[in-house]
């Protein structure tokens, strides 16, 4: 009797936690033909670190057209309310590894601090180029391995670039949003944004760097799982 | 202390020092091709060491093998400026002592002033992250080499001995010659905005551009060019102020060879002197040179290495251009005394000061 108590109690607790908002998720396929990568020109240094010839990146698509690194995000929550990331939220990370970017797109939100290091043993410099007035432009050197550099910024840009002037074919991108419901599709082009949407009605965007942008209408109610799949096209 | 025009020890080093900016221009170059010019970060140390102290493993041998890296032609452009820094102070101190002519010791002022000004220009680019500055940075650096071309140009036997001719003979040439020399300037000036905008090539075919004679700027063409095009560097996105850039730069393209052979035909015609004659004739050749090697930095999507080579000719065009300018007009300066027959008869130079 005590057990079955406890069990009501449980669900009488968390029935409501899980039906408060909503988890959206969906994949990104590329339709057509994307064009042919091109090789890049890495230097000496650089070239050690790689055993295979290293391209850009525009478009990764998997073999049945899901497309990598399309920012999807939540385009306005009304409301005014003021976001900031959850407490025990992981720092998120920009990396420079084998002189690349990774991950090539990513996302934080509005002065939530990240860490952009360095893992290669040779010098690299941190470039960030906002567009957005009040996002502060800065270039940190970092000669060694190992280090580490925290940045934020105060208002939100989609998308905002990192470059290395040391390497020039180094480059990435940051959505930074001034709310949580933002992701970034994965090699199989599928993402899932946070899943505590409140419930409403929203234009959800997915914006890939070269196949453009594609938004559409969505209303979500507590408890939803809504799977909204985009298609987007290589341009012409 | 003796003062005289006639010290070829002096003459050559100032030509020298001209070469030495014309080289620097090239490392310049190197630098906006590589898209490397914040690469160092900081100014005027290199990653905090005294720039001279830098040590080489850093940035010329990184484990025995050559860098290669945007440290490097960031690092090497710093230190050719200060080595024409230092020619420059040279120049000027050694025109000082023995240099009898006032505005020939003040140019070499204005030279070290010009020098200290471009190398605090390029410093301040980099701490301000400023692309403007950028820019201008690489407009003063064709001046530079303008002054320092006049220097050595004014200190030559020729130059100083050249016969006169009638203010009126010349008029056109000369006319000629300054409106060359501003289009070049203007062409360079255009080049410049265009690099140090950082937005790689702007329109990606030649002879049309984006498949028209005159491409769409309006906001929607600019998202499509932006979207086709594939980078291979960090390439700022494109706007319409670029494609209007590179357009006007194609234009006046055309404007400069349209002048620069007009200006050559009538110096062709009407110039007594061999040597003005040959070096108009090479300022014409270079000129289609330089329109070539344009096309040839479009077709090649902007190589580091064409690129650099199209601001190096650019830069000798418009010394040149200076150059024979300063000779027309010393040719036809009105009230000038007429040394030709002293010369022609293999009279004694004159060893005293120079009409001013």
């Amino acid at each position: 009797m005590k057990k079955l108590l406890v069990l009501a109690a449980a669900v009488a607790i968390g029935v409501p936690a899980l039906m408060a908002g909503a988890e959206v998720t969906g994949k990104i396929t590329l339709k057509g033909t994307p064009p042919k990568e091109i090789p890049i020109g890495l230097d000496p240094l650089c070239g050690r670190l790689h055993s295979e010839p290293v391209t850009t990146q525009h478009y990764v698509v998997a073999s049945d057209g899901g497309l990598k690194d399309v920012f999807v995000y939540i385009k306005e929550i009304p409301g005014g309310k003021t976001y900031t990331p959850a407490a025990d939220a992981k720092t998120p990370e920009l990396d420079q590894e084998k002189c690349l970017y990774t991950p090539y797109v990513s996302g934080v939100m509005v002065n939530q601090p990240f860490i952009i290091k360095n893992s290669d043993p040779l010098m690299h410099n941190v470039h960030a180029t906002p567009k957005v007035e009040g996002n502060k432009e800065f270039n940190v050197g970092q000669p060694v391995k190992g280090m580490e550099y925290k940045a934020s910024f105060a208002k939100r840009e989609v998308l905002l670039r990192f470059k290395c002037d040391v390497h020039a074919w180094m480059f990435a991108y940051v959505g930074v949003m001034d709310h949580p419901w933002f992701a970034v599709t994965n090699e199989k082009g599928e993402y899932k944004l946070p899943p505590d949407l409140p419930p409403g009605e929203y234009t959800l965007v997915a914006l890939h760097r070269k196949a453009g942008e594609s938004t559409q209408k969505i209303t979500v109610a507590d408890g939803d799982k809504k799977a909204v799949n985009f298609t987007m096209e290589v341009p012409k | 202390m003796t003062r005289s025009p006639h010290n070829p020890a002096l003459t050559a080093y100032a030509w020298l020092t001209a070469l030495a900016t014309l080289i620097l221009i090239c490392f310049g170059g190197l630098v906006t091709s590589h898209g490397a010019g914040l690469a160092v970060p900081d100014w005027p140390n290199s990653y905090g060491y005294n720039m001279f102290a830098f040590p080489l493993s850093q940035w010329l041998f990184v484990d025995n093998e050559f860098a290669g890296n945007g440290i490097f032609y960031e690092h090497s452009h710093r230190l050719v400026a200060s080595g024409v820094g230092l020619m420059t102070v040279l120049l000027a101190v050694w025109l000082w002592f023995k240099e009898p002519r006032r505005w020939m010791r003040v140019l070499g002022i204005c030279a070290v002033l010009a020098v200290i000004a471009q190398g605090v220009l390029g410093g301040l680019r980099v701490t301000l992250l400023s692309n403007t500055l950028g820019w201008i940075h690489g407009a003063v650096a064709q001046s530079f080499l303008c002054l320092v071309v006049t220097i050595a140009l004014c200190r030559t036997r020729r130059w100083q001995d050249l016969a006169t001719r009638p203010a009126g003979e010349g008029r056109a040439v000369k006319v000629a010659l300054v409106t060359s020399i501003s289009l070049i300037f203007l062409q360079l000036v255009l080049g410049a905005a265009m690099r140090h905008r950082h937005a790689g090539l702007a329109v990606p075919d030649f002879p049309l551009a984006y498949g028209e004679w005159w491409p769409a700027t309006d906001a929607t063409a600019i998202t499509r060019y932006n979207r086709l095009r594939l980078e291979e560097r960090a390439a700022n996105d494109l706007e319409a102020l670029d494609i209007h850039l590179h357009m006007a730069h194609r234009l006046n393209a055309l404007l400069v060879l349209a002048a620069v052979t007009t200006t050559v035909t009538l110096i062709l015609r009407r110039e007594p002197g061999k040597g003005p004659r040959r070096g108009a004739s090479i300022w014409l050749a270079l000129v289609f040179v330089q329109a070539g090697l344009g096309i040839w930095t479009v077709w090649s999507n902007k190589a580091a290495d064409i690129a650099t080579a199209h601001v190096a000719v650019g830069s000798t065009v418009l010394a040149l251009g200076v150059a024979l300018a300063l000779i027309a007009f010393r040719r036809y300066a009105p009230g000038r005394i007429d040394m030709s027959a002293d010369v022609s008869a293999g009279a004694a130079r004159p060893s005293g000061p120079l009409p001013a």
